[in-house]
């Protein structure tokens, strides 16, 4: 899908950093097809409409899901899309394409690692399983392999990092008095956002978990890890996002027919996003015991601020593509929406991405109201939402991207057009179904993470409909994603097929408002970064404290517990009637 | 910095949004009294069974109409609630107020009374408080609502709230 521009493409002017962004959206596609291929077998499982696998392998389809779609498909996109942006912005190669290929390496054999363990747990005979699910909270455990993989994939990511950083100084050498590029900007203060969030992570997997796993510590605080994880796991939620944000600011307002309305407000935005994504983890742990009411409280201030740069995207987004559709001659109070692009599949895609934000953010706004929290906590509603917000908002953002993108990184057209039109309107479809049902059923009470919500002893009471309607709009919906990846991967690989052409490049304008007009303390990425260290210091250091006072750095005691549990107790539960004697010798 | 006015006038009502969610929420707290998950007991999991109350958990009564009621979470039961596995019902009188507490015997579990506000995590070595004012006669379903192994779609209970002249405290 590329008109002829006669100009040249990214891949012409830098052949060396297109390969690492086609590499590293190989990888993000193949994390794709079977994280979706897994989601099908799950929405069919659960829904009771078709079952292949018995339900307690249905915990290592939802790791496998949750891993390879969430992190890597996700971050794997990110590395190649910030690689095209910092390359194409700083119009220069990477300093050192060994270092390059070093760090895309690492991330991709430490993904490699943690999959395949992941996988593994499907064959009971070797005793190698990793199905803790994403948030992998102790002390359930992993094999130390699956830990081993994250780190090394994170490590690699920290280096991909590194990497843009010097791109960034080789250039500010050259360019002393030069405002950064808004996509180096952007790419650069995701970066210090990672940096930051990773931190978390990083400790409580290298001093903790893995050496847990390995045998060398006996115990650990499960509160103590479980917070640390949150702490990075909600800035990764924005790590996801940033990307989708980068294309939104950048390339949707050229390919709806104008400009970026004003580029100061877009890097506010990231600063605001560097400054607040990482102290409001503990929204998370709203419910947790052990965790003070006050520190809930900051945690949701925090968070309701966070709602101001979405909100910020939002009229920027909105006013540029209202300022292209007029530049194509739309006109009116609502006219111009008419004149949009609306066949461009890259267009369309992305718009549909942006409104199924906006509904996804509503519905976060209801998990982060710390009292309301408690309706929806740990329901479908919370899958429900995510699935509008990582799988929607970003990840259709980045399908939709691709198709831009693609020409541009391989010389290449988009086979068929009306395939990929057609694709993200099915995924739009796809996910209104899925998810408003998962955000009912969660009004319900119907838990997430689980493989059979049906229980024995009662039922779920509809307020609205059956919860039978519920499973039926959760399959059909499931499906339509299913078959969305599918055209998506197959439109790829036929667009591989495709002959190379000449002058397909595009180029991105100007925007409305340039970087003049905006504060040159905001390209200071020391200043923001230490800021936002002492944010999360202050967010955290009580919290934290109180844990480790109350229950130690090792925690309370208690034994780790292999995600394969022991016979004796899947056989209470599975057969609880029969062995109900047993439940008095039970610990 | 140039702003637009229209981006200006967004930006304000942006903010306001935002004060005004923080405001309901204080209110909630403050006004309304919806109470937190907060700092409770610390204890080791493993020695659940010398705890006075966690030892052998259940319904007490502590006040004319208030219950305090202890659970234990633990691959794949509750005690009390798992009636499939041999444990007794939560039972509690209609129109009391009752006090949970929970806490886990191995891995982080869920505890959820499906329909009552009663919604909380059950972490190894903590203790969770969750208070419900319960009314008429119902039954609700116990849900655990965090992954805690191969068995945990089997993990549920039951709450029977029973008319206060049915409940007979001394079969707890």
């Amino acid at each position: 899908m590329s008109t002829k521009t006669n100009k040249s493409t990214f891949m012409d002017r830098f052949p060396e950093s297109a390969a690492i962004t086609r590499q590293a959206f190989l990888v993000a596609f193949v994390a794709l097809g079977l994280g979706a291929l897994f989601g099908i077998i799950q929405a069919l499982h659960r829904t009771n409409v078709l079952r292949v696998f018995p339900s307690g392998d249905y915990y290592t389809l939802l790791t496998a899901h949750g891993v390879l779609l969430a992190i890597v498909f996700t971050i794997f996109f990110l590395v190649g899309l910030f690689q095209w942006a910092i390359t194409r912005s700083l119009d220069r190669p990477p300093v050192n394409i060994t270092f390059t290929k070093t760090w895309l390496g690492l991330m991709s054999l430490g993904s490699a690692t943690a999959g395949i363990v992941i996988l593994l747990g499907f064959i009971k005979e070797i005793g190698i399983s990793a199905d803790v699910l994403f948030t992998f909270y102790a002390p359930l455990q992993a094999h130390p392999l699956f830990y081993a993989g994250l780190t090394v994939f994170i490590v690699g990511t920290w280096l991909a990092g590194v990497d843009w950083f010097r791109s960034w100084l080789r250039w500010r050498k050259d360019n002393p008095d030069e405002r950064i590029p808004l996509q180096a900007f952007m790419v650069l203060t995701t970066m210090i956002m990672w940096y930051i969030a990773t931190i978390g992570v990083a400790i409580a997997v290298l001093f903790f978990l893995l050496p847990w796993s390995l045998g060398l510590i006996e115990t650990v605080n499960p509160l103590l890890t479980r917070t640390l994880f949150w702490f990075f796991g909600h800035p990764v939620v924005y790590f996801w996002l940033l990307p989708a944000y980068l294309l939104w600011y950048t390339v949707m307002p050229k390919i709806a027919g104008g400009r970026l309305f004003s580029d100061p407000l877009a890097r506010v935005v990231f600063i605001l996003f560097v400054l607040l994504s990482t102290p409001v983890g503990i929204h998370h742990q709203y419910v947790d015991p052990g965790i003070a009411e006050g520190f809930k409280f900051i945690a949701m201030v925090n968070t309701m601020f966070l709602l101001l740069p979405s909100l910020l995207t939002a009229f920027t987004v909105v006013a540029s593509i209202e300022h292209g559709a007029r530049q194509r001659g739309g006109s009116g109070y609502l006219g111009w929406l008419k004149a949009l692009p609306w066949r461009d599949p890259a267009f369309t895609g992305m718009a549909l991405a942006g409104l199924m934000f906006a509904a996804g953010g509503f519905s976060g706004m209801v998990n982060a109201g710390m009292n309301i929290n408690y309706l929806v906590h740990n329901t479908l509603w919370v899958p429900g939402h995510f699935h509008l917000t990582v799988g929607t908002a970003v990840t259709l953002t980045m399908m939709a991207g691709t198709y831009w993108l693609w020409p541009q990184i391989t010389n290449k057209s988009i086979w068929s057009r009306p395939i990929a039109l057609a694709q993200v309107v099915m995924w739009f479809g796809g996910m209104a179904l899925m998810s408003n049902a998962m955000h009912v059923a969660g009004l319900y009470g119907v838990p997430r993470r689980t493989a059979e919500p049906q229980y024995q002893s009662f039922n779920f009471e509809s307020i609205f409909g059956t919860v039978g309607e519920l499973r039926i709009q959760i399959a059909i919906g499931g499906t339509l994603l299913f078959l969305s990846s599918v055209l998506f991967l197959s439109n790829l690989a036929l667009s591989w097929g495709t002959p190379k052409q000449s002058g397909l490049g595009q180029t991105l304008p100007d925007p409305l408002s340039g970087p003049d007009d905006s504060p040159r303390v905001l390209d200071n990425m020391k200043l923001w970064a230490g800021l936002a260290l002492l944010l999360v210091v202050l967010a955290y250091a009580l919290p934290l404290g109180a844990i480790v006072a109350d229950s130690g750095l090792l925690g309370p005691g208690g034994d780790a517990y292999p995600a394969l549990v022991d016979g004796i107790r899947t056989v209470t539960a599975v057969f609880g009637d029969t062995v109900a004697g047993l439940a008095g010798v039970l610990p | 910095m140039h702003i637009h006015r229209y981006e200006k006038l967004w930006l304000g009502l942006s903010l306001l949004l935002i004060v005004g969610f923080i405001a309901t929420i204080t209110y909630g707290a403050v006004g309304a009294g919806v109470t937190m998950v907060d700092n409770g007991e610390t204890l080791n999991p493993n020695d659940l069974g010398d705890h006075p109350k966690f030892g052998d958990p259940g319904v007490e009564q502590v006040g004319p109409n208030e219950y305090d009621v202890y659970v234990v979470a633990q691959q794949f039961v509750f005690r009390p609630g798992t009636t499939i596995a041999g444990q007794p019902p939560i039972t509690v009188p209609a129109n009391s107020t009752v006090n949970f507490y929970i806490t886990s015997a191995d891995v982080i579990h869920g505890f959820s009374v499906v329909g009552t506000n009663a919604n909380t995590m059950a972490i190894p070595g903590e203790v969770a408080e969750v208070t419900v004012e319960v009314g008429g006669p119902q039954e609700y379903g116990i849900v655990c609502h965090e992954y805690c192994g191969q068995g945990h779609h089997n993990m549920e209970g039951l709450m029977q709230v029973v008319p206060e002249d049915e409940y007979n405290g001394s079969e707890q």
